[in-house]
């Protein structure tokens, strides 16, 4: 599967790689909706950590879209949230 | 739906509008590759306004630092004429640019970082740029194997959606920019209004005030030679104005039947005046410092 760390590039990781992910994903998730901004950071800073760590970065000349995509490491909460109220909003 | 699966679908959505589909695929890669060029030009020019904005921060620092330590100066002065009000004013005032300092640091580290992360999407969009020209041709070459179509619709697809990345990048920066700018703005104001102190030396009610005490206490020093000159030093009373508060030295009033000559008065008073010629504050402040 193909990971994308905006701002930063695209990792493949292996299926079972990204299980672990997709659980952090959901406690992500949920940090997001309580507003609880230093456990959204350090859940963050987890996926980024793994997903750098046990991902192989896509080379330069490899044009792929991505299966799943995470915030740069940089980002806020309140970023996070407005970019998933883009969507929620219609626009694109 | 998780984070990271809502993110791709919006990163996506943003890529579909980027590049709309042409109907031969040959010309949507062509079509990817002038927008990538397009692109890659509107990162370097970001990048650009990035350092541009920096500098115009570093120079508002280098700014308030003046006033700052002008007022620091002029404190000091106020002390030496017992003007502990005007002194707790300047340091006041001194600390309210400390805080602005502080506020253009945190602005300066954000560029900062904009900056070094825009110059990494140059590189990296560089170099995808560069082997997507080579790839593109190699696969319209091959376009009509079906195979090949495939790989052409993956290849934008994941070009398009690197595009999106980068253009959300570059939207970042640019925010990062304008928030700069609306505080730059205000500082640039308050600078310019001369609430902290005002450089061009025409509005500063902490230096008037310096200067006036300054000079009525010049006055009296030179009073108080003419005086001692006209009479002789062991008439004078002892400990006359040494020491003393600018208040003591006050109610230190010429003795009756004293003559005090005009002329040298309205000399002197002229040479201690507030508009003296240049700059009255560069002047005080030299002396000071």
């Amino acid at each position: 599967m193909i990971v994308r760390i905006l701002g930063e590039g695209q990792f493949e990781l292996q299926d079972h790689e990204v299980a672990a992910l997709e659980a952090l994903d959901q406690q992500l998730v949920t940090a997001l909706d309580a507003g609880d901004e230093p456990t959204f950071k350090d859940l963050l800073n987890r996926l980024l950590q793994s997903v750098r760590s046990e991902g192989t970065p896509v080379p330069t000349d490899r044009f792929v879209p991505s299966d799943l995509t995470l915030p740069d490491e940089h980002a806020s909460l309140s970023e996070v949230r407005e970019l998933l109220a883009s969507e929620d909003a219609g626009e694109s | 739906m998780g984070v990271m699966k809502r993110l791709t679908n919006i990163v996506q959505a943003k890529a579909n509008k980027v590049l709309d589909k042409a109907e031969d695929p040959r010309e949507t890669l062509d079509l990817s590759y002038e927008k990538q060029i397009e692109q890659l030009q509107q990162v370097k020019r970001g990048l650009a306004d990035v350092a541009t904005a920096k500098k115009r921060i570093e120079l508002q620092a280098q700014q308030l630092q003046q006033a700052a330590n002008k007022l620091q100066n002029q404190a000091r002065q106020a002390l030496a004429q017992n003007r502990e009000d005007l002194a707790t004013e300047a340091l006041t005032r001194r600390s309210g640019i400390a805080s602005q300092l502080e506020g253009l640091k945190t602005q300066h580290d954000q560029l900062a970082q904009q900056q070094e992360r825009l110059e990494a999407t140059t590189q990296q969009l560089q170099a995808r740029v560069e082997a997507f020209r080579t790839q593109k041709e190699t696969l319209k070459a091959s376009y009509t194997a079906a195979q090949a179509q495939t790989r052409i619709g993956e290849a934008v697809s994941g070009i398009s959606e690197s595009m999106s990345d980068t253009g959300m990048a570059m939207q970042r920066a640019q925010d990062k920019i304008a928030q700069m700018q609306a505080r730059a703005g205000a500082v640039d104001e308050l600078l310019a209004s001369g609430t902290l102190t005002d450089l061009s030396g025409t509005s500063d009610p902490i230096q008037a005030q310096l200067d006036k005490t300054a000079s009525s206490g010049q006055v009296e020093l030179q009073l108080a030679q003419m005086k001692s000159e006209l009479n002789p030093p062991a008439a004078a009373p002892s400990g006359e104005l040494g020491a003393g508060t600018a208040g003591a030295a006050a109610s230190d009033e010429p003795v009756d039947g004293e003559i005090v000559p005009d002329l040298p008065v309205a000399a002197t008073a002229a040479s201690g005046a507030p508009a003296a010629p240049k700059d009255p504050f560069t002047l005080d402040d030299a002396n000071a410092s």
